[in-house]
């Protein structure tokens, strides 16, 4: 009998590892919480930065893994220790007996509706950067109008936010944001987009051209400032407001459409998931890598492995590199 | 002697020489402020800030680049919307507050 890995989650992180699992002759079991394969990537339109569509990523993930042991729809009830292997109990009786265990249980998007003065819940015409993919890709959605002549997007909504719990840069959404202005743009072209932005950091490959493309081919306005409240006018449209803090001056604008970059935040069932193996949680809420430069999917537990968003925000090379290289520390870890 | 021109004054920070001494002592009292990063939240939601130049934002900035917030101190109603909208939870109407009794002469004792 090959050994059995199981792997925790069926994102991007999951598949690929699964994938690679295969390809070395091992067993990998994997277990995800919702009824489909795909995480969130699977929600998403396109890609940057080459706009590839998300649909081939999720599929070309999924025929790779053909012949692993998939669970849908099943979470973990609990995960012990037995001598030198483990074993993952899920909620609905199964056992599963294991040489190792993946952690690839990724991230949450903020609630938005968490931000109250955002008025995401409340105000009609306020959707995530979600909403606005699952439109891109096709989804109905009463509240986008049909032309809007202008359009904000809200940088850092639940990101860098103390008052949301989360203290970190959710790192993927300023360049998200850009991709999806010009998206916007580009499917209407009169309108007048606007990023309200605290820091742009737009540190992956070709990232910067995005931003170039933006101001030079686009005309997206950049106003450095962080929106402080939205209110909704008599006719529906909505009104913002926040500093332009390189002005010096308080502005407000109105807008037909506002979208919310909600960020990416801490799963919340972390400390359920790791309290059978006492690993704790890193300060952020994350799960605790081993060392954050040189043993990032490696655990303090020998045998328990990480890969992708649930050890911090990741883009979704980063999680697909995470992915080999955990598989590449189990292997290891095996052949011992 | 006129020579049909003046000279202005430089208006360049000349950033060694500033003198931060009531930055200084604020940060001692209310040692948050030194987490600020300027995203003009609090400017934006003030009630003052339209009609009175009012900037939290504006006060922190010009205590430690030497320049006179005095003026902008007395537009303060102490609402508290500032405190409520700061992404890093600074207690903005505590700190304009103790600015204020810093000023009286309160904050040399």
């Amino acid at each position: 009998m090959k050994p059995a890995v199981a792997i925790i989650g069926g994102g991007i992180a999951g598949m690929e590892a699964a994938r690679q699992l295969l390809l070395l002759g091992y067993t990998p079991i994997m277990i995800e919480k919702s009824d489909h394969l795909g995480g969130h990537v699977g929600e998403w339109h396109c890609l940057f930065p080459d706009m590839s569509p998300a649909a081939d990523l999720v599929e070309n993930l999924k025929n790779g893994i053909k012949g692993a042991t998939v669970f849908l729809e099943t979470g973990i009830a609990f995960i012990n220790r037995i001598r030198d292997t483990y074993n993952v109990m899920l909620d609905n009786g199964i056992s599963i007996p294991c040489q190792a265990v993946l952690f690839a249980t990724g991230y949450e998007l903020f609630d938005a509706a968490k931000k109250e003065e955002y008025g995401y819940g409340i105000y009609n015409h306020v959707v995530t950067n979600r909403d606005l993919e699952l439109w891109f890709g096709g989804r109905e959605d009463a509240r986008f109008p049909a032309k809007p002549s202008t359009i904000g997007f809200v940088h850092c909504v639940g990101s860098r936010d103390i008052k949301a719990g989360n203290m970190q840069c959710s790192k993927v959404c300023c360049m998200t944001a850009i991709k999806q202005a010009i998206e916007m743009k580009e499917k209407f072209p009169k309108a007048e987009i606007y990023c309200f932005y605290m820091d742009l950091r737009l540190f992956g490959k070709k990232y910067e051209d995005f931003y170039i493309k933006a101001q030079r081919d686009h005309g997206i306005h950049f106003i450095r400032g962080r929106v402080s409240e939205v209110g909704e006018n008599y006719d529906g449209t909505l009104q913002i407001k926040a500093e332009d803090t390189l002005n010096g001056k308080p502005l407000k604008l109105n807008l037909d459409l506002l979208v919310l970059m909600a960020g990416m935040v801490c799963g919340k069932d972390n400390a359920k998931l790791t309290a059978g193996l006492r690993m704790g949680l890193d300060t952020d809420g994350f799960l605790r890598s081993r060392d954050n430069i040189y043993g990032v999917t490696d655990s303090n537990r020998r045998g328990v492995f990480f890969a992708g968003a649930c050890t911090g925000t990741k883009t979704i090379p980063e999680t697909i590199s995470e992915a080999r290289a955990a598989v590449l520390g189990i292997h290891n870890y095996l052949m011992k | 002697m006129d020579f049909g021109f003046v000279l202005n004054p430089s208006s360049t920070v000349d950033l060694g020489k500033v003198d931060t001494t009531l930055y200084d002592r604020l940060a001692r009292r209310c040692p948050d402020v030194k987490t600020c990063m300027a995203c003009g939240s609090c400017s934006a939601t003030c009630s003052a800030a339209q009609y009175s130049g009012m900037s939290v934002r504006k006060v922190l900035l010009g205590l430690q680049r030497g320049n006179d917030v005095s003026a902008m101190l007395s537009n303060c109603m102490l609402c508290g919307k500032c405190t409520m909208v700061c992404p890093r939870g600074i207690n903005t109407r505590n700190l304009i507050l103790t600015l204020c009794r810093i000023h009286d002469g309160e904050g040399s004792k």
